[in-house]
């Protein structure tokens, strides 16, 4: 029953004897069962206008969405442009000499994105141009290629260029989510972690489990996840290399082994094990093996996380009696408790710039994500769903994806950070949860 | 004859096979006067007292004569900590990992069998709701399994009889997310192996 493509590591071979991993299908890369569909449920207000116009094409294209179709799903999607509608436009250019300013000025546009295609063999290169309209400047002129088969990649890479040409930050639409979806017939249960772009396409299955999986957390490098599974009958945290399918368990003690995170530099792993007794948070040295104890305490400690300059930790604790946030500036310093007011608050994310920190907030019986200042510790609630979880920001800090229920069904919801535009990503069968933003690979 | 519940429950008590612990701890039903056949489906008493008495794997096949009062009063005793047994799932308030009192008289009847049966092993799983973050669900489902068993170990249980392990909220009783589907989701399931 098992199938998995490369298993080199002999602990993990002795161990599949062991347990008879009977249920747990392994696969480098398949097709995916339980696709994410997108619905864009609020759009954003004080967005600026962009016009993509659709771009000109010589030759033939691959089947299926448009280079220019994607790039401006893209720029809607983050939340922060209005983008125009094809029909509307007075002129559709494909380049510099074909742009009339005063036209686009007359729709109210503040930036133009024109472009061509070309295909050459098996290939598709784009060039695109994008203008200020009120400077009636060029900002951005560039080429870029990809395989027929990739054009989704195209897409996305120009998006990113348009994005941070206009905003000045890294573009996040070439970075991939990973998530758990679950499906039920009857008894049976099949949870599947997938890796998918940000708008749900392209989703790929990397485990399948009649047995739980979640907290998966990427790598730094977005080569690995690690991941909790309980595919041998109790929750041990694995590190899957997503390129080869190659797993390793990186923790399996008695108790609990939980709640990972990987440190900024990839080199290691904090965990939560119950080991002695109690869940505790560990630094694991991923090399080594060797685990460093940062809290002791009777009490829950749990879903630590790396501050944005990888110096102090962010984590749960029920010290006070029920779930709150606590931070300690180094590994096993004096924990300083950060949250008041709200008998629950959990699962703390930082963004990437040591602005805000995010976490599940208990307000009148219904669980929304807030977000919290770390300078000012100004506190807001920015869903405005219920059952709200797993916040993860995205690496620019622009977005964050959580998980809700729509309908009795986990869905994910994606947000600008401060909570004005919105889209959700169910699937198209049974539920998706405990979603993980993938880093911006260079 | 007739059968009274209080030997039909008797009966049950064989078929579980539970009876043989008995004599180690000195709860022997009648002063050993009775031999039993535990491991088998079927356990048989026939004594000098004139009752026979066939426990069936299905808790059939009682036939009975009487037996003294003190007799009785003991089958009564152990008809009630087999009922006692049968409850295998406990409850919790939210967020809580504390054991309800109306728990304890059931726990401590599977702590005296444990005791009884120092070969027999249980697995404690612990769940919560779906309310809250997964990853503290599942400390807090540890946690309360956790708490059932050092509420085990001091009434009687050895620790190495027990193993824990918490499902978090992954694997909910019920469906659903009503006060009454979280209620009884959030509990502890002794399961005897």
């Amino acid at each position: 029953m098992l199938m998995t493509r490369k298993s080199s590591n002999a602990n993990l071979k002795r161990n599949m004897v062991l347990f008879g991993w009977l249920m747990v299908m392994l696969m480098a890369a398949s097709a995916a069962r339980a696709e994410l569909l997108i619905r864009i449920t609020e759009g954003a207000n004080a967005a600026i206008p962009v016009a993509v116009v659709p771009f000109a094409e010589s030759g033939v294209m691959p089947a299926g969405d448009k280079v220019s179709n994607i790039v401006q799903a893209d720029l809607t999607m983050s939340g922060e442009f209005q983008l125009l509608a094809p029909e509307k436009m007075l002129s559709l250019p494909s380049k510099r000499s074909e742009v009339y300013f005063r036209d686009w000025r007359l729709l109210g546009q503040r930036y133009v994105l024109v472009g061509e295609l070309t295909r050459s063999g098996q290939r598709v290169e784009a060039r695109y141009e994008l203008f200020d309209v009120n400077r009636e400047q060029r900002i951005l002129g560039e080429t870029a290629g990809a395989s027929a088969s990739n054009i989704r990649s195209l897409a996305h890479h120009i998006s990113d260029r348009v994005y941070e040409t206009i905003t000045g930050e890294p573009g996040v639409f070439s970075t991939k989510l990973a998530y758990i979806t679950l499906t039920t017939s009857g008894n049976e249960s099949v949870y599947r972690l997938q890796v998918s772009d940000i708008d749900g396409q392209r989703s790929k299955i990397r485990l399948e489990s009649r047995e739980p999986i979640l907290s998966p957390a990427w790598s730094p490098d977005g080569k690995k996840l690690a991941y909790v599974s309980f595919e041998t009958g109790k929750p041990v945290i694995f590190i899957h290399e997503l390129a080869t399918g190659k797993r390793t368990k990186a923790a399996d003690f008695p108790g609990l082994n939980s709640a990972p995170a990987w440190s900024p530099d990839g080199q290691s792993l904090l965990m939560t094990l119950s080991r002695d007794g109690n869940a505790e948070i560990y630094q694991m040295n991923l090399a080594s093996g060797k685990t460093t104890k940062l809290t002791n305490h009777w009490a829950i400690d749990t879903e630590a996380a790396w501050d944005h300059a990888g110096r102090g930790i962010f984590f749960t604790s029920d010290r006070s009696g029920g779930p709150q946030i606590y931070y300690m500036e180094r590994p096993g310093a004096e924990p300083r408790r950060l949250t008041f007011g709200s008998r629950y608050n959990a699962r703390a994310r930082p963004d990437s710039k040591g602005e805000y920190v995010y976490y599940i907030h208990q307000r009148q019986n219904t669980f929304h994500i807030a977000r919290r200042n770390l300078k000012t510790d100004e506190e807001s609630i920015i869903t405005r769903t219920g059952s709200d979880e797993s916040p993860s920001v995205s690496p620019n800090g622009r977005m964050l994806i959580y998980s809700t229920q729509q309908d009795g069904k986990g869905v994910l919801t994606v947000v600008s950070a401060d909570g004005g535009a919105a889209y959700s990503l169910p699937a198209s069968e049974g539920e998706v949860r405990e979603p993980a933003w993938g880093p911006i690979s260079r | 004859m007739k059968v009274s519940a209080q030997n039909k429950a008797f009966a049950m008590l064989l078929s579980f096979g539970l009876v043989a612990g008995c004599s180690s701890t000195g709860e022997t039903i009648g002063e050993g006067d009775y031999g039993y056949e535990s491991g088998s489906d079927v356990a048989a008493i026939d004594e000098d007292g004139g009752s026979t008495v066939y426990g069936g794997a299905e808790g059939e096949g009682v036939s009975s004569t009487a037996l003294s009062d003190e007799e009785r009063e003991e089958a009564r005793a152990q008809a009630e900590q087999a009922a006692l047994r049968n409850i295998t799932t406990f409850y919790f308030d939210f967020d809580t990992s504390e054991i309800k009192q109306d728990a304890r008289d059931a726990l401590v009847a599977h702590a005296r069998y444990l005791s009884s049966n120092p070969r027999q092993q249980l697995r404690l799983e612990g769940h919560a709701d779906e309310r809250g973050s997964k990853e503290y669900n599942l400390a807090l489902g540890e946690r309360r399994a956790k708490a059932v068993e050092r509420f085990l170990v001091v009434n009687g249980a050895s620790r190495g009889q027990i193993e824990t392990v918490s499902y978090g909220e992954e694997k909910p009783a019920v469906r659903g997310s009503s006060e009454s589907a979280w209620a009884q989701n959030r509990r502890v399931e002794l399961i005897f192996k």
